[in-house]
């Protein structure tokens, strides 16, 4: 074979040459994107907070001409890994909306811009928030979030059923809990249950060991504290609920459509949180709408009632690796308006975290909003250290392990508290490397 | 592979050259992006790196077998063993089996629409499993999923595949094998299209019956397909991570029950970022499967 | 007479496995054809009473799956491209160039592929991190640019490959370049056909990796943006089957087209051993 022209194929030296062209194309193009005023800033929002906020935006960026928001949703469930993953692959966004439980977490990885000099230039100030709430954002005095809606957990349960049931109010204890339970699952007809747990979830038998008034960790966070007769009495009351199968032994997983199920009365209640306030009225059918209430939990004897629950919520917080500081900030202050909070709450039903917002009347006069507003006032929060996500995923575990008839409770407990010590050695290392024995 | 005429040797320098220069870019990347990252994998595994090390590289310690032994005591590693071993012992053989079922039925000599069935066998393999695991995850649904109301008409009890610890890796083995029997189907098609019929025929005439012909000529015949499909089953299977991760949303349950190795080194490696100790269970993986080619390669060689 | 009985037995059972095999298909389309809520009904249903889209137009509208869809092209693609061409590359050097320690590297490059991905996926999702990587459509592609298995097939294939064709090209003063381009590359093509619908197939299924190296949904390939969806609509049975429905139909018709070649590249991997 003779070396012919070249034919159809393009020479080696051309594709160099047209790949240095498009490769100074890219270049070019990025450089002029920084140059340009136009700052983009990149908002993580979770769950379906983050499909409602992006509705709020428009004003936000009408206000600051040059700023454009850009939203990435993540489901919750994901959260906490694509947050972490970020960081370690060094491509976080400028701010976040981020659970107040894993607050501490990302603050130790000094992951978060401290916010306390930008605060004193605000018009934001703490006492504008749920004290309980403000307190999740500090760690050692300088705060790293503001806090965007408050969360807990309470009873959401059908009215109709528990009048047929004879459950003339809801229980203050929780003996007079379980025997409303009870009463429920009797009733005649298709098979029931009187509360839904699923048994993936950590909320539920963490916030009964918080009623049940147990540290969870001793000695500054550096042991799990699960063989205290507090934490055992909580537990053994979470697991009885499946045993007596006033519970279905199910998870989230395994139950596909919740709200349909409610609405069919499968179970009479469920403990969850404010943003099923909207869910329940776009996803249960008309007719059922008026057949469901909110109320505050039981606590563990008639005088402990409304029992704690779970000082949650989300804030907003910025990393330190943003470019655009100060368009995150300003962000999260329209973000913390008065009127941005009620426009949330009526999206989504999502509590506000500002105070003032309270008093506006979308929110006075929702009588679904009482029992939330009541329960806050009963709030605490969890342990606050950066093992706290893994150690709740522990107990959730442990809890799963007796209700599905693995362990008993002893075993149960035994292996919790091994796990914990163990999740424990780099922070008591940590520790005791700061100074010998310091607390935290 | 000789030349007829011996090249003078400028050409054979330009060839080796041109050799040398024409692997480069493979084995750079090879070398960066697989066989530096091993090096380190074995590095780390040595050490208690964690997420703390991200940011203070001070914070990590060198452990030795530390993560090893930690390994050992975790219970839930035992379980995720456990599992992943539950999965290649009875999902690879079953797998094979019904790949082997299904190649002999679509080959049978009486059927019509050959490539008929065998495309549609064959469907399954090239979908992604992301879309199947979705699917799946409502067929099993314990109230409305398509198999319980399918149980149903049989006057079967309704079975909570997803829920119950028991039926949860019999869930994950029959949705693998329904999305791979295919491609193991259409290499035994291959090789039992190259069996002359002749040797059938022979052994009828004798008055050897199915299973006799199926022991004697179709097995042997098959052995190196066999040990071929035996092994990458068993090192795909031993890997196994999307069908339980889709399944049970992340979590491996009910009660770690559908846990892989995978899933576990996933879990520590980049949901709480125990990067040492992640590094020790991959390594750890690579161990079984290795020592698992292996003893299959002996087992089918003394065979023969 | 004889013949028919065991015939209509096989078929028999061949038409249940079919139907076994297709039914989990067919539920998922029936499921993403259904209103809002129909899939959890009691008692359930196998047919959408009145067949909507309204599933699909909220995936392409609200979610924007489109933009997933062209991502899992976008990647799907180029990998493939560069694979191609970096394999094929080596794999004929492996076969037919003379070089020292060809044989070698090569056995080592065997050894190798019997190391699972999952040892280096740690360190190489640091090691993209230092490269400043993370997050982009680099580093899902980097990893499968050289598949030793892609190597091992063409070096098989290109074997076969007659000296004497090269041995003339060269006598006549060709470089190794030009031989490569003009008269390899066009013998390869089966082969690398072959290969190339497997390299696209396997990128467009790929999920672990894309799943932890992409932080961005807009860059979310396929298989993440519908792990991702679960995520938050688990509860949506109907829209998340239309999803799968969108990721598993553009590889389907793929498959239907080139069968034929596929099927013969699973038959060469598996006969070749």
């Amino acid at each position: 074979m003779s070396r012919a022209a070249v034919g159809p194929y393009p020479r080696a030296a051309d594709l160099l040459r047209i790949a240095a062209v498009l490769g100074a194309l890219a270049l070019a193009g990025c450089s002029r994107a920084q140059t340009e005023k136009r700052v983009t800033l990149r908002f993580w929002a979770l769950g379906r907070e983050g499909e409602v906020v992006q509705s709020l935006l428009p004003e936000f960026e009408r206000a600051n001409p040059g700023v454009r928001v850009q939203v990435q949703q993540i489901p919750f469930t994901a959260a906490h890994e694509k947050i972490l993953t970020a960081f370690v692959g060094g491509s976080t966004p400028d701010l976040t909306q981020l659970g107040n439980t894993w607050i501490p977490e990302l603050v130790a990885l000094e992951a978060l811009e401290p916010l306390g000099a930008r605060l004193a230039g605000s018009s934001l100030a703490p006492r504008d928030f749920f004290p309980g709430i403000w307190a999740t954002n500090e760690i050692d005095g300088e705060a790293y979030g503001v806090p965007w809606y408050v969360d807990t957990r309470l009873l959401f349960y059908r009215t109709d059923l528990w009048t047929q049931a004879g459950v003339v109010r809801p229980p203050h204890s929780w003996e007079e809990w379980r025997e409303d339970m009870r009463r429920v699952k009797a009733l005649p007809g298709a098979e029931r249950y009187g509360i839904l747990l699923p048994i993936d979830e950590w909320a539920q038998p963490v916030v009964l060991a918080l009623q049940a008034r147990a540290d969870l960790l001793r000695d500054g966070g550096r042991y799990g504290d699960f063989h205290d007769p507090r934490f055992r009495r909580a537990f053994e009351f979470y697991v009885s609920l499946f045993s007596e199968r006033l519970a279905p032994p199910l998870g989230n997983a395994q139950v596909a459509n919740p709200y349909q199920q409610f609405a069919d009365g499968y179970f009479a209640s469920w403990i969850t949180g404010p943003w099923n306030l909207s869910e329940f009225r776009n996803r249960i059918p008309p007719e059922w709408q008026g057949d469901w209430a909110t109320a505050p939990l039981p606590g563990v004897a008639e005088g402990d009632y409304p029992g704690v629950s779970l000082a949650g919520g989300s804030s907003f917080v910025i990393f330190r690796t943003s470019r655009h500081k100060d368009a995150a900030f300003r962000l999260i202050e329209f973000l913390a308006g008065v009127r941005q909070q009620v426009e949330f709450y009526r999206l989504i039903g999502d509590l506000p975290a500002r105070l003032a917002a309270w008093d506006d009347p979308a929110l006075t006069g929702e009588p679904h909003l009482r029992a939330f507003r009541e329960q806050l006032q009963h709030v605490e929060p969890t342990p606050r250290l950066p093992e706290w996500e893994r150690i709740a995923w522990a107990i959730a575990e442990a809890a799963e392990r007796v209700i599905l008839g693995q362990q008993t409770v002893d075993a149960s407990l035994d292996q919790l508290q091994a796990e914990v010590d163990r999740m424990l050695a780099k922070r008591r290392f940590l520790l005791d490397r700061q100074k010998p024995g310091a607390g935290s | 592979m000789s030349t007829g005429t011996a090249l003078p040797p400028r050409r054979s320098r330009a060839e080796a050259r041109a050799g040398l220069a024409f692997i480069a870019p493979a084995l750079g990347l090879i070398v960066l992006f697989f066989v530096v990252p091993v090096v380190a994998g074995f590095l780390l595994a040595a050490t208690d790196f964690d997420i703390y090390g991200i940011g203070d590289f001070s914070t990590a310690r060198f452990v030795g077998p530390g993560n090893f032994a930690a390994l050992l005591h975790d219970p839930v590693f035992w379980k995720a063993l456990a599992n992943t071993f539950y999965f290649v012992v009875v999902g690879g053989p079953l797998s094979v089996a019904v790949s082997l079922a299904a190649a002999m039925l679509v080959n049978a000599r009486l059927v019509r629409l050959k490539g008929f069935f065998r495309t549609v066998y064959f469907a399954p393999v090239v979908t992604t499993m992301v879309a199947v695991a979705v699917v799946w995850r409502y067929l099993y649904h314990p109230r409305f999923g398509l198999l319980n109301q399918i149980l149903a008409l049989l006057g079967l009890p309704d079975v909570n595949w997803l829920g119950d610890p028991r039926w949860a890796m019999p869930a994950i083995i029959l949705m693998a094998v329904w999305k791979n029997f295919g491609y193991n189907m259409i290499i035994f098609v291959a090789g039992l299209q190259s069996i002359p019929t002749s040797i059938y025929e022979a052994a009828r005439v004798d008055g050897a019956g199915p299973w006799q012909q199926f022991r004697r000529i179709t097995v042997p015949a098959l052995r190196p397909m066999l040990m071929f499909v035996g092994i990458i089953t068993m090192i795909g299977y031993f890997q196994i991570f999307t069908e339980p991760y889709v399944l049970t949303g992340g979590t491996g349950g009910p009660l770690n029950a559908t846990l892989s190795l995978v899933m576990y080194m996933y879990k520590q490696g980049f949901r709480w970022w125990n990067i040492g100790f992640a590094a020790t269970v991959a390594i750890v993986l690579f161990v079984i499967i290795l020592v698992g080619t292996l003893i299959q390669m002996r087992v089918q060689r003394e065979r023969e | 007479m004889r013949k028919l009985v065991p015939a209509l037995a096989l078929h028999l059972v061949l038409a249940i496995g079919a139907v076994a095999t297709l039914l989990p298909f067919a539920w998922m389309v029936s499921a993403s054809l259904m209103h809002r809520g129909e899939a959890s009904k009691w008692p359930p249903s196998f047919l959408p009473s009145r067949a909507t889209f309204e599933n699909y137009r909220e995936l392409f509208e609200r979610l924007d799956i489109g933009r997933c869809f062209l991502n899992s092209t976008f990647v799907a693609v180029v990998s493939t491209a560069l694979a191609l061409l970096i394999v094929s590359l080596a794999g004929y050097a492996f076969a037919k160039l003379r070089f020292p320690g060809r044989s070698k590297i090569f056995k080592a490059l065997l050894t190798a592929m019997v190391i699972p991905a999952q040892v280096a996926m740690l360190p190489l999702f640091l090691l993209l991190r230092t490269m400043g990587l993370v997050n982009t459509y680099w580093a899902v592609i980097i990893p499968g640019m050289a598949p030793v298995f892609g190597i091992f097939m063409v070096r098989q294939y290109a074997l076969s490959i007659p000296d004497e064709l090269l041995d003339a090209a060269r006598v006549d003063g060709a470089g190794e370049f030009l031989i490569y381009r003009r008269i390899v590359f066009p013998l390869l093509r089966p082969i690398l056909v072959t290969f190339g619908v497997f390299s696209f197939m396997g990128a467009w299924n790929d999920f672990m990796w894309p799943l932890i190296v992409l932080t961005d949904d807009r860059k979310y390939t396929l298989p993440v943006a519908l792990a991702n969806l679960i995520g938050e609509h688990a509860q949506d049975i109907e829209l998340m089957t239309a999803g799968a429905v969108l990721t598993v139909l553009p590889v389907l018709l793929l498959f239907l087209c080139l069968q034929r070649t596929y099927v013969e590249g699973i038959t060469l991997g598996g006969i070749k051993e």
